[in-house]
C-alpha cells in the first residue's frame, strides 16, 4: 500500500547514469557516493559547505557557467557531468594559480590530517607549471610560540576550512579572517597570539588545513627522523567522552595523533589534551621493572619473580594472620576493563569476597 | 548516560548542572554548542561562573551544596504552573501524587533563602526546562560529589519523570563520566555490591552462576566500598592491591589517606609512573600504557571500544590484566590461565547479560552501546525507551539537607574543586606531556577581585588556605568565574594538595566524598612562589 507520505524516488543524470538521491542532497555528495573523485579544497563533510574555491565545479545542463557541486543542491531530473574536458583545465588552471601563491606544495605529512590535500591535486592535474609568477599570500606568524599550532600562512589558499570548523564545529570563535585577496590572513581578534585569543588548542583548525599552513609542532618533532609513519586506531586516554583517535607513529615511538574521523563518539573532534597529551607514554619517568621494598625502607629495582614473589607471600601472610576479608583491591577507572574483571575476579575467587571498589567514589 | 552522545545537539532545551563541560569534556560541550546556534535553549547552575553559564539563556549561580533545593523549587514551579505530562506520570511511572504534593511544600522564595539565586531566575529555568519538547539534563561531580549526591541524582529524576523527559531522543538524564573508562570498571565488575554487569551479589542465583564459573563460593554479603576500606587500613583492612589509580592526590583528605595506606602490612601498586602512592608502596608493578595495551573501554554513553597497542611496552611493563593473573597464578588461584585481552574480555561477555552479544571481534568498529543482550541485537543509544529497567519510574520524596560543613566564623569561605581543561586528574600523564605547561603550569585559587582586595590578598602573590584538616599554600588568581565568598582550585598539582583540605563528608548511600564542597578560611602569606620552569 502506498500512502502519501511516502516519498516517490527522485532522480538525476550522472555522467550518463541515471541515478537517485534524497532531497537535500549536493551534487558533490551524490557524485562521491557514486565514486566520482570531485576535486575540493575548501570542502570539509562536517561544515557548511562554502563554495569558497570553485575547484568541485560540474557542468550542468542548462546552466550559463559551470556550477560549485559541494554548494548545489540537486533537483529531479539535473543533467549533470562531472568530468568534461572543459571542466578538467578550468580546474587545472585554478589549481596552477592556487599553486603559485605558496611557498612550497610538498609538506610532510606530519604537519597534519589533510595537509596532502592540495598537493594531491595538484600532481593529479599536472598543475606544477609555474605558468604563473604568483604572489604570496598569507604572512606567517613566527611570533607565535605556542608549542601545538604552527602558522605558517605562507601556504595559506584562504579556504577557510580553519575558520569555520573552529566557528561551527567548536562554537569557539578564536579565529577569523581578516582582509580579502591577496591580503587574506587568518587571525585572532586582536591579531595576537592564539593563547591571548579564546583558542582551546583543540587542534581541529590544524588538522582540516589542505596545505599543512596550520601544522601540528608537536608532530613535527618527528619530521627529520627517518622511517614510516604506521597508523592505529585507538581510545582517547582521558575523559568519559572516549574519542577515536590514529596514533601515528614511527620507529616504534608515537610521535602525534590524528582525530578519527569516522570516531562513533567524536566524528573528527578532539580537545587538547586528546590531540597534544600523548608523549606522557615515552616519557623517562615511566615505571620499566617492578620495584619492592628492601630492608633499607627504599624501593628497589626488582625481577619479575621476586616482586610477583613478595606479592604473593605477602597476601598469604595477611590472610593468614587477619583472615580473608583483610585483603582489598581496588580497580582503575584509567586501565581496560580487562583489568578491572581480572582485579575483581583476583578478590572474589581468590578470597572469597566482594572487598573491591574502583575509583569512581573520588 | 540514558542518551547517546549523538543526541547532544538534539535537544530544545539543555539543562547542564554541576557539569564544566567546556573543560571537562569539551567534545561533548562542542555538541552543545551547535545546539545552541541551532536555537536550543540553555540552563546553566553552577557556584562558578564556568564557561558554559557564559552561553546559557539562564544562569543559576548557587551556592556550593544547595543543589537538591533548587531542583526542589523548580519541581514546585513545573507541578505549580501544570507542565507535567500527566501521560508520561500516568502510564509510566508509580508514587507520583505523594511527591506532587510533597513539592508543594518548597517554592522558589524558600529555595532563594538556600541557592541564594532569584525566586524569579529558578522560575523562569522551571518554566523553560518545563515547557521543553524535548529537555535533557548533563551532570557530572558537580551533582554527586556531595553528602547528598543520590538526592541530588534522585532530584533530577524526579524532574524528568515528572515532565516525561526520558526515553526519546535528545532527552534523558546524561552524567558524563570522568574518567575514559570509569564506566567499564564498573562493567568489569569491580564493584562492592555487584559482580560483572551489575548483577548484585546477594542474590544466591548470581552466586551461583558465578560459582559455575569460577568454581568458588563468594560472600553472599556485599563488600565494603573503597572509602570504608581507607579507614579501616591497619584495622580489618590489611593487604591492598591499587591499579592505576593516584589515591594520595586524588582521594580526599590526604593525611588520613597516607597514614591508612602506611598502616598496611602489604600494598601492592600497578601504575605507569612512581606516583606519590605507589611510593608507599612495597610491591610496585609497572604496567603497559595507552598506545601500548590491548584492550577495551567504555564510554560515558555505554559505548564499548577498543584500544590497540602501536608501540612496545616501556621496559619491562606489562598489561595490568597479565600483572593481576601473574599474582593469582602465584597464589594457586584458578582460572588465570589467560594469554591475551581477548581471552579475558570474552570470558567477561560470557557472564555479563549486558555483554551478551558481544565478543572482541563485534566490537572492532566501536558501534555497540550496551545493553546488547543477544548475538542478534544492534545495542542500546537510548535507555528507557518503552519500560524502566525495574518496570516503572519511581518518584522520590527528597528533602534538602545542609553540606556537612557549613561555613563559620572561623572557617568563612567556601571551597570547591575540579579539574581543569589542559590537565587530566593528579596529572601524572598531561604533566609528562610536552607542551601542556604552556597552558597551565601552575595550580592557582581563584577568587573573586572584591574578596581578593577584601581579604588582603594580592594577584598573584600566595595565601594560605586552611580548612579544619589541612593547610595549603597557593597562588592567587582574581577572576569574576568565582562569585563572593566561594573560592575554586583543582587538585591536579601535587605541590598543591588541595585534597589535604577535602573530605569533610560522605554520601550514606554511596560513600561518595563530598569534594565539591569544603569550608576554609584564607590568610595572606609573605612567601613568593617562584614561577616553574616549563619543560
Ligand atoms: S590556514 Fe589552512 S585551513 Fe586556514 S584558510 Fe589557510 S589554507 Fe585554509
Ligand atoms: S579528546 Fe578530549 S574530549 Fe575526547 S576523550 Fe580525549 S579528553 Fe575527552
Ligand atoms: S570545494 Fe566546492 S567550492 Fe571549494
Amino acid at each position: 500500500m502506498t500512502t502519501l507520505a511516502e516519498p516517490t524516488v527522485a532522480t538525476m543524470t550522472l555522467d550518463g547514469e541515471e541515478v537517485t538521491f534524497t532531497p537535500g542532497e549536493t551534487i558533490y555528495e551524490v557524485s562521491e557516493r557514486h565514486q566520482k573523485e570531485i576535486p575540493t579544497l575548501c570542502y570539509d563533510p562536517r561544515l557548511e559547505p562554502f563554495g569558497g574555491c570553485r575547484l568541485c565545479v560540474v557542468e550542468l545542463e542548462g546552466a550559463r557557467a559551470p556550477v560549485a557541486s559541494c554548494t548545489t543542491r540537486v533537483t529531479e531530473g539535473m543533467v549533470v557531468r562531472t568530468r568534461t574536458p572543459a571542466v578538467d583545465s578550468y580546474r587545472k588552471v585554478l589549481l596552477e594559480l592556487v599553486a603559485s601563491e605558496n611557498r612550497e606544495l610538498d609538506v610532510d605529512p606530519l604537519r597534519g590530517y589533510a595537509s596532502q590535500e592540495l598537493m594531491t591535486l595538484v600532481d593529479r592535474y599536472d598543475a606544477r607549471s609555474g605558468r604563473f609568477a604568483g604572489r604570496q599570500s598569507g604572512q606567517s606568524r613566527d611570533d607565535d610560540d605556542n608549542p601545538f599550532i604552527l602558522r605558517d600562512y605562507d601556504l595559506c589558499i584562504s579556504c577557510y576550512r580553519c575558520v569555520r570548523v573552529c566557528a561551527e564545529q567548536e562554537g569557539d570563535y578564536a579565529i577569523s579572517i581578516k582582509n580579502r585577496g591577496f591580503d587574506t590572513q587568518i587571525t585572532t581578534e586582536f591579531s595576537g597570539l592564539l593563547k591571548g585569543s579564546a583558542c582551546t588548542f583543540c587542534g581541529q583548525c590544524i588538522q582540516t588545513c589542505p596545505t599543512g599552513a596550520l601544522a601540528d609542532r608537536k608532530a613535527m618533532r618527528a619530521v627529520d627522523q627517518p622511517g614510516k609513519i604506521e597508523k592505529t586506531r585507538t581510545i582517547c586516554p582521558y575523559c568519559g567522552v572516549g574519542c577515536s583517535v590514529d596514533l601515528l607513529t614511527k620507529n616504534e615511538k608515537i610521535v602525534g595523533i590524528h582525530p578519527a574521523m569516522d570516531g562513533p563518539a567524536n566524528e573528527g573532534a578532539l580537545c587538547v589534551k586528546g590531540q597534544f597529551a600523548f608523549d606522557f607514554v615515552h616519557h623517562p619517568d615511566r615505571l620499566a621493572t617492578p620495584y619492592v621494598r628492601g630492608e633499607d625502607g627504599q624501593l628497589h629495582e626488582a625481577s619479575w619473580d621476586e616482586a610477583l614473589g613478595r606479592a604473593a607471600d605477602g597476601f598469604r601472610k595477611v590472610v593468614d594472620e587477619h583472615g580473608r576479608h583483610a585483603v582489598y583491591g581496588v580497580a582503575s577507572g584509567r586501565a581496560p576493563t580487562e583489568a578491572a574483571y581480572t582485579m575483581q575476579k583476583f578478590i572474589r575467587v581468590g578470597f572469597g569476597t566482594n572487598q573491591i571498589d574502583n575509583c569512581s567514589r573520588a | 548516560m540514558s542518551n547517546p552522545l549523538a543526541d547532544m545537539d538534539k535537544p530544545d532545551v539543555i539543562f547542564c548542572i554541576g557539569t564544566n563541560m567546556t573543560e571537562c569534556h569539551p567534545v561533548a560541550a562542542t555538541a552543545l554548542k551547535r545546539a545552541l546556534a541551532r536555537g536550543a535553549k540553555m540552563i546553566v547552575a553552577d557556584p562558578r561562573r564556568i564557561g558554559l553559564a557564559d552561553l546559557a539563556d539562564v544562569y543559576l549561580p548557587i551556592r556550593v551544596g544547595s543543589d537538591a533545593a533548587l531542583l526542589l523549587a523548580m519541581a514546585h514551579v513545573i507541578q505549580r504552573d501544570g507542565l507535567t505530562h500527566p501521560e508520561f506520570i500516568a502510564s509510566r511511572t508509580t508514587d507520583s501524587e505523594a511527591f506532587l504534593e510533597h513539592v508543594k511544600d518548597f517554592p522558589p522564595e524558600w529555595a532563594e533563602t538556600i541557592t541564594e539565586v532569584p525566586a524569579a531566575d529558578i522560575e523562569r529555568a522551571a518554566r523553560i526546562y518545563g515547557e521543553a519538547d524535548k529537555g535533557a539534563i548533563y551532570y557530572t561531580l558537580g551533582i554527586t560529589e556531595h553528602i547528598c549526591g543520590v538526592d541530588n541524582v534522585q532530584s533530577l529524576c524526579n524532574l524528568a519523570l515528572m515532565t516525561g523527559n526520558i526515553g526519546r531522543e535528545g532527552t534523558g538524564i546524561n552524567p558524563m563520566r570522568g574518567q575514559n573508562n570509569i564506566q567499564g570498571a564498573g562493567d568489569g565488575g569491580a564493584l562492592p555490591n555487584n559482580y560483572p554487569g551489575f548483577q548484585p551479589v546477594t542474590d544466591p542465583a548470581n552466586q551461583e552462576k558465578f560459582k559455575k564459573a569460577w568454581g568458588r563460593e563468594v560472600d553472599l554479603e556485599n563488600g565494603m566500598t573503597k572509602v570504608r576500606a581507607l579507614e579501616l587500613c591497619g584495622d580489618r583492612i590489611r593487604a591492598m592491591i591499587i591499579n592505576g589509580e593516584n589515591t594520595l592526590l586524588s582521594d580526599p583528605d590526604r593525611k588520613h589517606c597516607e597514614h591508612a595506606l602506611k598502616s598496611l602490612d602489604l600494598l601492592v601498586v600497578i601504575d605507569i609512573f612512581m606516583t606519590d602512592t605507589a611510593e608507599l608502596a612495597d610491591v610496585v608493578f609497572p604496567a603497559t600504557a595507552f598506545g601500548e595495551t590491548d584492550g577495551v573501554c567504555s564510554n560515558t554513553e555505554r559505548r564499548v571500544q577498543r584500544l590497540r597497542a602501536a608501540v612496545p611496552p616501556a621496559g619491562e611493563a606489562k598489561p595490568d590484566w597479565w600483572i593481576i593473573s601473574q599474582i593469582a597464578r602465584r597464589l594457586g588461584v584458578p582460572g588465570f590461565e589467560y594469554e591475551s585481552a581477548k581471552e579475558v574480555f570474552n570470558e567477561l561477555c560470557s557472564l555479563s547479560p549486558i555483554y551478551a552479544g558481544l565478543d572482541w571481534d563485534r566490537i572492532e568498529h566501536g558501534e555497540y552501546q550496551w545493553p546488547v543482550p543477544h548475538k542478534d541485537h544492534p545495542g542500546t543509544p537510548i535507555l528507557h525507551q518503552g519500560e524502566f529497567k525495574n518496570g516503572r519510574g519511581i518518584f522520590k520524596l527528597i528533602k534538602y539537607r545542609d553540606p556537612a560543613e557549613t561555613i563559620s566564623e572561623e572557617f568563612p569561605v567556601w571551597l570547591t574543586t575540579g579539574r581543569r581543561l589542559a590537565s587530566y586528574h593528579t596529572r601524572t600523564q598531561t604533566g609528562r606531556s610536552a607542551g601542556i605547561d604552556y597552558l597551565l603550569s601552575e595550580e592557582s585559587l581563584e577568587v573573586h577581585p572584591d574578596d581578593v582586595r577584601e581579604w588582603g590578598l594580592v594577584e598573584g602573590g600566595v595565601c594560605q588556605l586552611t580548612s579544619p584538616r589541612g593547610s595549603v599554600e597557593i597562588k592567587v588568581k582574581a577572576t569574576n568565574r568565582s562569585p563572593r565568598g566561594t573560592v575554586f582550585a583543582s587538585f591536579s598539582f601535587s605541590d598543591v594538595p588541595i585534597n589535604a583540605l577535602t573530605g569533610s563528608g560522605y554520601d550514606p548511600e554511596t560513600d561518595t566524598a563530598e569534594l565539591k564542597v569544603c569550608i576554609v578560611k584564607i590568610e595572606p602569606c609573605e612567601r613568593v612562589i617562584s614561577p616553574r620552569n616549563s619543560s
